[in-house]
């Protein structure tokens, strides 16, 4: 499947070469459908998340597809994030937060009965916002969701080939007993990644995974994020537009409204395409503003 | 004003511009010299009281450690600790029993609160949802116990634990278990203290990896807030090496004179068998009373300094 993606992806630049025919017409979802054919890791049909009585998201539908980055965008409390974290049920670990609509993963309901949320985030893993790395080794660090999942196989080949995988190996081989606090901010963020390869994850989400970082370590990060996608299937929240329009295929576009009957402000999808439409030829207004930075 | 002999011989200033300038400066001067006399005096005055304070604590400490000193100096050998209490010899009595008794009643209040305060701490923390009027009750009363006189913990025990319920008797046991109540609020704070102070990104870490609460809580968080636990432990176990008041009810004033057992028998701890020496006229016995002071005070500062040690060790800025 990777190799169909990259070939796919191939045939839609070439189509960028000649924009009038990449119109902006039909059905978004049919646009994904092109890009790769039948395969959708997320499809979210309505959903809306409550913090309490306060309605976050609203009515967000949208498909996202296997083995491409897609980016969130739009301004704070646009409700970006949170929906993210429903993707892997992380929203549950907060009381008052309640996911409703179809959230379908692979064409499972995740918030079915028979779902365990402890068993999705194992195949959906999380890089967060700022470097987590636990206060252990750097080992221990890539060692732990192994151990935890009772993963068969050489611990140290799982750790080897995780930090390889993160372009990490080369830094940090000699000193694995080390303390990951003891490295710098962008290369605790590649251990984060490492960690979550490292249980053999089938998504990876990312809540604005570089905003804590510097340029030089933010394009670290974005070359990673672009030779993973080979492999997993990969979301991710920014704030950073030129981020967005660098690595991502499909790029979303939340924004935040304020509903008639409530004072609340609620993150609405105003649309949803493949990046460089949705920089170069929006259909929406509000995108256009936003992008060419009139807004947010 | 009028000699800005370095500055203006080389620039030459209009008249008028230097007259505006030293003006201005000394405006400036004005605005940053203290002006006022009586805010001066009154922030002399308040930093005395401060010092008068702090000179107080530091002398009344000072005489007690020199008093034990020089009082129990004549009694600070081996004896001490290697003989059992007596009054027909007061001269070369001992605390023998008395360590004893103690190394006894900690030991089983360690055993106590270590698994029941961290427990119930990462119950708190972790599970228990604080919005649950139940749970906001618990929490509550934890805070009052902790501030709840030890005598009445005494009187506890003594209801509870050596008659009543458990009906023990006068024995190490029982004491073990009346400190363990008097301390446990204690650790549980502490405990909870510090495993608050674990950020949530290390929570959401492990559970983003699939890991259940559990193995996050027992994997990642208790061992990163173990200093703090551990720190509160220690503090509890001194605060309780040093009770004397709770232990008077539950049997640690009977006079050993054989080594004691955990759970048949007398028993007494080197506080009590201080107070027993202290009650007693003979001169002997009243040197022998603050040689037990400076034992008690050597071991609380070992047993402190301890804790501050592993703090500073592996306190954690996140």
């Amino acid at each position: 499947m990777p190799k169909a993606t990259t070939g796919d992806t191939v045939t839609a630049d070439e189509d960028a070469i000649s924009p009038p025919a990449m119109a902006v017409t039909g059905a978004l979802l049919e646009d994904h459908v092109r890009r790769v054919p039948g395969v959708n890791t997320f499809e979210l049909k309505k959903v809306n998340v409550h913090y309490g009585d306060m309605l976050a998201v609203k009515d967000v539908s949208l498909d996202i597809p296997h083995n491409e980055i897609t980016a969130f965008i739009g301004p704070s409390g646009c409700g970006k994030s949170t929906l993210l974290r429903s993707l892997n049920r992380m929203n549950d670990l907060i009381p008052a937060a309640k996911v409703s609509g179809e959230v379908l993963y692979h064409g499972v309901d995740m918030y079915g009965p028979k779902i365990d949320p402890v068993q999705v985030r194992t195949v959906i893993g999380m890089v967060f916002q700022k470097p987590n790395p636990f206060p252990k080794s750097i080992y221990d660090n890539i060692a732990f969701g192994p151990r935890i999942l009772g993963m068969k196989g050489n611990l140290d080949e799982i750790v080897e080939s995780s930090l390889r995988r993160a372009a990490l190996w080369d830094e940090v081989k000699d000193r694995l007993k080390d303390n990951a606090f003891g490295m710098s901010g962008g290369q605790q963020q590649r251990l984060c990644i490492a960690r979550a390869i490292a249980v053999q994850p089938d998504v990876i989400l990312m809540d604005e995974p570089c905003s804590a970082l510097d340029p030089v370590s933010t394009g670290k990060v974005e070359d990673l994020m672009l030779e993973l996608k080979e492999d997993y299937t990969i979301v991710i929240v920014t704030h950073n537009m030129q981020q967005a329009a660098r690595v991502s295929d499909l790029t979303a576009f939340f924004t935040v409204a304020a509903m008639d009957d409530t004072s609340n402000r609620t993150g609405v999808l105003v649309e949803m395409d493949e990046t460089r439409n949705i920089f170069s030829n929006p259909k929406d207004e509000r995108t256009a503003n936003y992008v060419t930075g009139k807004f947010g | 004003m009028a000699d800005d002999s370095g500055y203006s011989s080389r620039v030459a200033m209009p008249a008028r511009t230097r007259t505006a300038v030293g003006g201005a400066r000394e405006v400036t001067e004005a605005m940053l010299a203290s002006g006022d006399r009586r805010k001066r005096i009154r922030g002399v005055i308040f930093v005395s009281i401060l010092l008068l304070g702090l000179t107080t604590a530091l002398l009344s400490i000072a005489a007690m450690i020199t008093w034990a000193f020089v009082a129990g100096g004549p009694r600070l050998n081996l004896d001490l600790f290697t003989n059992v209490p007596s009054v027909v010899s007061p001269e070369t009595a001992g605390y023998r029993t008395a360590i004893f008794g103690t190394l006894y009643v900690i030991g089983g209040v360690i055993l106590l609160i270590v698994p029941l305060g961290v427990g119930a701490a990462i119950y708190l923390e972790e599970f228990a949802n604080p919005k649950n009027p139940f749970n906001r009750f618990v929490d509550l009363n934890i805070q009052n116990l902790a501030g709840v006189p030890s005598i009445v913990f005494g009187i506890l025990g003594l209801a509870f634990i050596v008659r009543g319920p458990l009906s023990l008797g006068f024995v190490a046991a029982a004491g073990s278990l009346t400190l363990a109540l008097l301390v446990l609020p204690t650790v549980i704070l502490a405990s909870r203290e510090a495993i608050r102070a674990v950020p949530s990104s290390i929570r959401d870490g492990s559970l983003a990896l699939g890991a259940t609460v559990w193995q996050a809580v027992s994997r990642q968080v208790l061992p990163a807030a173990f200093p703090g636990v551990l720190t509160g432990v220690i503090l509890a176990v001194a605060r309780a090496i040093g009770e004397a008041a709770p232990l008077l009810l539950v049997g640690a004033v009977t006079f050993v004179t054989f080594d004691p057992s955990f759970f048949e028998g007398g028993y007494s701890t080197l506080p009590t068998m201080i107070y027993s020496y202290a009650k007693r006229p003979q001169e002997e016995l009243q040197i022998l009373a603050a040689a037990g002071v400076v034992v008690m005070l050597v071991l609380l500062i070992l047993i402190n300094s301890v804790a501050i040690y592993l703090r500073n060790r592996f306190e954690r800025t996140w």
